[in-house]
């Protein structure tokens, strides 16, 4: 009964992971066709740790990682709590909350680069009048400023999605523990630091592990924001591999690339699950 | 109706627990066994292996004359009343009482009319048409258990069936299953943690503990004559005192070694000193019906604790030092090594 | 608890507004003429026009990516339902050493970023002659489709009780006939849910789409809306009306099945 399944995936993930690793190893460039495909063993990787645009790339990842990562846990652990009261128009919450998430990445994109496009888009127009910008910003001609879009579009997309993993985690916290800490004289901060926190650390993980993995794994939500631009200033390492293997058609170096992506991504997992495994089995106790 | 016969039956999982260490046991037809014994001694382990839901790892299992070790449940014939009752949520009632049949491929006619009977025979009528999450814990059971007569099998299993139900529906469903029992004859293998629900419905009682058979017999047999210490103990409430040997000298056992076994219901009260040995008074338990005494042995109270059943008039309070008096036939001796009983 | 009953409301009302309002400035821009569309925007809509839709169908012929989007993400989701279901029910039920390791690994090629496997998937598929074809893409999508499906569905299928099953086959049915009389109906939310869910990752999907197709006869909704070029300025009338219609279908789905969608989200992820 398992073996169908198992072997579909054995086939079409494992097969592609060994074979991208064994092509890393080789040059092999489409579009010198006549250098053929020589073993060239860690050269690839070594020029990718002295090639600037990778490097680049990796610190505009880092960087929309922890920024937007940071962003989600704090507002969505907010919303979260807010959540956890019952109140009526729940339904209409729930619904607020799933949309965003339910449509494609380069969807929500697109409706935010309308939103920040030109001079009078709404953005600007709406900063304008309220006098917090004396002109409009030309927000997608500097990664600085490019850079804000992006943030807001991931957060708005992804934070009610966390907030909802976190008030799943809040309500399994038995409501009696509160009342101890109330009948044991303990604040409302105090009950948070010392019973909501601590309790709800798998969730808090568990969330964590999710959107970093994702945040590193940036694609859709670039290419269709700003392309990587302008120039290559907001390319995250995705999209760099992506451009090096379908567009450069360098494949040996792209694969290079797509096995650092995918290290990266393992061993941020590995990291997540030592410590979320030990919590879990630690808290059980 | 069929007996039940487990040969050298044995269970070891693969991460090493071993639930079954080499079962024997004769169900006769038509006989009550009741399986006890407390949690993890593999009662459950041996009655699911008879209804085929696990697989022995050696052994041979007998319905009857057919050697069914190694046939899967459906082809058993046999019928299980589980402790969470297991009834189908999806269903009304009247499809739970049926699906066994329509599963054997019996007429529309034959299904009705069968659970229509059993419906009448267990009260079930008014709600043959609802559902499981519609109905009480005491309703649930009994479609449980009409499901399984219903199927009019060779034997029944019971596997904890009245751990879910209150106090009072429990002692009404015990006196139920004893009246079914004797209406329809039925094979039937019970298993439960509950003592005294094995020694009021059981024709035979089997103690288990850690995956051995400890002694089978009836259960005034196993009140009056345990084999070891561990019956002794788990049989008959409250628990049968256990002495040790020197300080009970004198009371027909002529060496020192050996644990004495007495039961509080079999100890008399006198005044202090004019009895076998003395106690200090510890606790008195006004139950109704009689006097539940804690007591520690020795005129200072300074020995191990001793409790008495004691007749409801008996004047006696915490503090007072009393005589204890021993019924010399009532005595039990174990070795204090193996647990095993000696005889006199 | 009774306390500043001020902030949870604030923080709510921010949130529906937030989320709200990007889809409220699309779809008011979506039916605004193209001139008037950075005029100068107000937030209350004026003369509104089905200029952008009635383009997208006649000039771009949109029917055919929302066609192939369809296709690909349907026969992805029945597929992955159907084998996956089996794979989970028997990871789910079965007793074996190694079992939790499986579970892991299986979580664990769910989560290889898409981006790793692109080009091998595409020399293979180029093999195959499966570039810009509907199999061409159903192949790569069961990478992280199935996983997804497996997981979600051997959560739904542990919080049946087991001796459901069991009174079955002491009942006489044959462990499929179990499967499919007690198990299937109780597990159909489940199910449900499931298919959703895989629906939703399907059609949502981007890079694959962007990768292994050539050109507008197979590309996917996602993949279409973000190569639309026009002539000589982006068409951004026409784009949002495509954003309205692409996200249309699934917002529906998930509007309606949201209290189920949120319990498979979660109850995975936090009772682990």
């Amino acid at each position: 009964m398992v073996l169908p399944a198992l072997l579909t995936i054995l086939l079409i993930a494992l097969f592609p992971l060994v074979w991208t690793f064994w092509e890393s190893l080789h040059l092999h460039d489409l579009r010198m066709p006549w250098l053929g495909r020589p073993f060239v063993g860690l050269t690839n990787y070594l020029d990718a740790a002295r090639d600037p645009r990778f490097l680049g790339a990796l610190g505009h990842t880092l960087f929309f990682a922890v920024t937007s990562v940071t962003l989600e846990l704090v507002i969505g652990l907010w919303l979260a709590l807010a959540l956890n009261r019952a109140f009526r128009g729940r339904g209409l919450v729930r619904a607020a909350v799933l949309v965003p998430w339910a449509i494609p990445t380069v969807v929500s994109a697109l409706l935010w680069r309308f939103m920040f496009e030109g001079q009078t888009g709404i953005v600007n127009s709406l900063l304008v009048q309220a006098g917090v910008l004396r002109e409009p910003i030309v927000w997608f001609i500097q990664a600085s400023t490019a850079w804000v879009p992006i943030i807001l579009a991931d957060v708005w997309k992804t934070t009610p999605f966390v907030a909802l993993l976190l008030l799943a985690g809040l309500q399994n916290i038995d409501g009696s523990l509160y009342e101890a800490a109330r009948i044991d004289g303990a604040s409302a901060w105090r009950q948070f630091r010392y019973v909501t926190l601590p309790l709800l650390k798998p969730a808090i993980l568990v969330a964590l592990i999710f959107r970093t993995l994702d945040a590193f794994r940036v694609f859709d939500l670039v290419y269709a924001l700003t392309g990587g631009g302008p120039g290559t200033s907001t390319e995250p390492i995705a999209l760099y591999t992506f451009n090096a293997l379908l567009q450069n058609l360098q494949f040996g170096y792209g694969s290079a690339l797509s096995v650092i992506v995918f290290l990266i991504t393992f061993g941020l997992a590995m990291v997540y699950v030592r410590f979320l495994g030990a919590d879990l089995t630690g808290s059980r106790r | 109706m069929a007996s039940v016969r487990l040969e050298g039956i044995k269970k070891t999982y693969p991460n090493g627990h071993v639930a079954a260490q080499g079962l024997d046991l004769e169900i006769a037809n038509g006989e009550f066994m009741v399986l006890v014994g407390p949690s993890g001694c593999g009662k459950s382990t041996a009655l699911r292996m008879i209804a085929g839901l696990e697989t022995p790892t050696g052994g041979r299992i007998v319905i009857g004359d057919r050697d069914v070790t190694v046939l899967p449940p459906q082809e058993r014939d046999i019928a299980m009343v589980f402790q969470t009752y297991a009834l189908y949520p999806h269903m009304t009632v009247r499809e739970n009482l049926g699906f066994g049949l329509r599963m054997r491929g019996a007429g529309r006619d034959a299904i009705r009319d069968r659970v229509e009977e059993a419906a009448r025979a267990l009260s079930l009528e008014p709600v043959l048409d609802r559902k499981p999450a519609q109905l009480s814990g005491g309703q649930r059971q009994r479609v449980a258990l009409g499901r399984a007569i219903v199927r009019e099998p060779k034997v029944f299993l019971f596997d904890e069936p009245l751990s879910n139900l209150d106090a009072k529906l429990r002692v009404e469903t015990r006196a139920e299953l004893a009246r079914l029992h004797r209406r329809l004859g039925a094979t039937i293998v019970y298993v439960t943690h509950d003592q005294e629900e094995a020694m009021t419905l059981g024709s035979r009682v089997a103690v288990m503990r850690d995956g051995f058979l400890q002694q089978v017999a009836p259960p005034m047999e196993l009140y009056r004559e345990p084999a070891n210490r561990f019956v002794a103990g788990f049989v008959g409430s409250p628990a049968m005192n256990f002495l040790p040997g020197d300080l009970v000298r004198g009371l027909g056992r002529p060496s020192a070694d050996g644990i004495l076994g007495v039961r509080p219901h079999e100890i008399i009260v006198v005044q202090g000193g004019a009895g076998d040995l003395d106690a200090l008074v510890d606790v008195v338990e006004p139950r109704g019906s009689d006097l539940l005494v804690y007591l520690r042995l020795g005129s200072r109270g300074e020995g191990p604790e001793v409790k008495v059943i004691a007749p409801p008039e008996t004047s006696i309070e915490a503090g007072k030092v009393v005589g204890l008096r021993f019924d010399r036939e009532r005595l039990h001796w174990f070795d204090p090594a193996s647990g095993k009983r000696l005889s006199l | 608890m009774n306390e500043k009953k001020w902030w949870p409301t604030l923080a709510l009302t921010l949130l529906v507004l937030a989320s709200a309002f990007p889809f409220y400035w699309a779809i008011l821009a979506s039916f605004t003429p193209e001139a008037r569309l950075f005029q100068g925007p107000s937030l209350i809509p004026g003369d509104l026009v089905l200029d952008h839709y009635r383009a997208l169908f006649t000039q771009r012929n949109f029917w055919v990516p929302i066609r192939n989007s369809l296709i690909v993400a349907g026969s992805t989701t029945a597929f992955c339902v159907a084998v996956g279901s089996l794979c989970a029910y028997a990871l789910a039920r079965l007793e074996f050493r190694g079992k939790l390791a499986l579970l892991g690994f299986i979580l664990a090629v769910g989560m290889f970023p898409q981006i790793s496997v692109v080009s091998p998937l595409y020399m293979l598929l180029r093999a195959l002659g499966l570039i810009n074809t509907y199999p061409g893409l159903i192949l790569p999508y069961l990478t992280f489709a199935m996983p997804l499906t497996v997981w979600l569905l051997v959560g739904f299928f542990r919080q049946l009780p087991a001796e459901l099953e069991e009174a079955a086959m002491v009942d006489g049915a044959s462990r499929l006939r179990a499967f499919a009389e007690v198990i299937v109906p109780l597990a159909l939310p489940g199910l449900a849910t499931t298919a959703i869910l895989t629906f939703v990752y399907s059609w949502n999907e981007f890079l694959f789409a962007l990768s292994f197709t050539l050109g507008p006869e197979r590309q996917t909704v996602p993949v279409a809306i973000a190569l639309f070029r026009g002539m000589y300025q982006v068409p951004w009338g026409q784009i949002l009306a495509a954003a309205v219609i692409a996200t249309a279908p699934v917002t529906l789905l998930v509007l309606a099945f949201q209290r189920r969608i949120v319990q498979g989200l979660t109850a995975g992820a936090v009772k682990g």
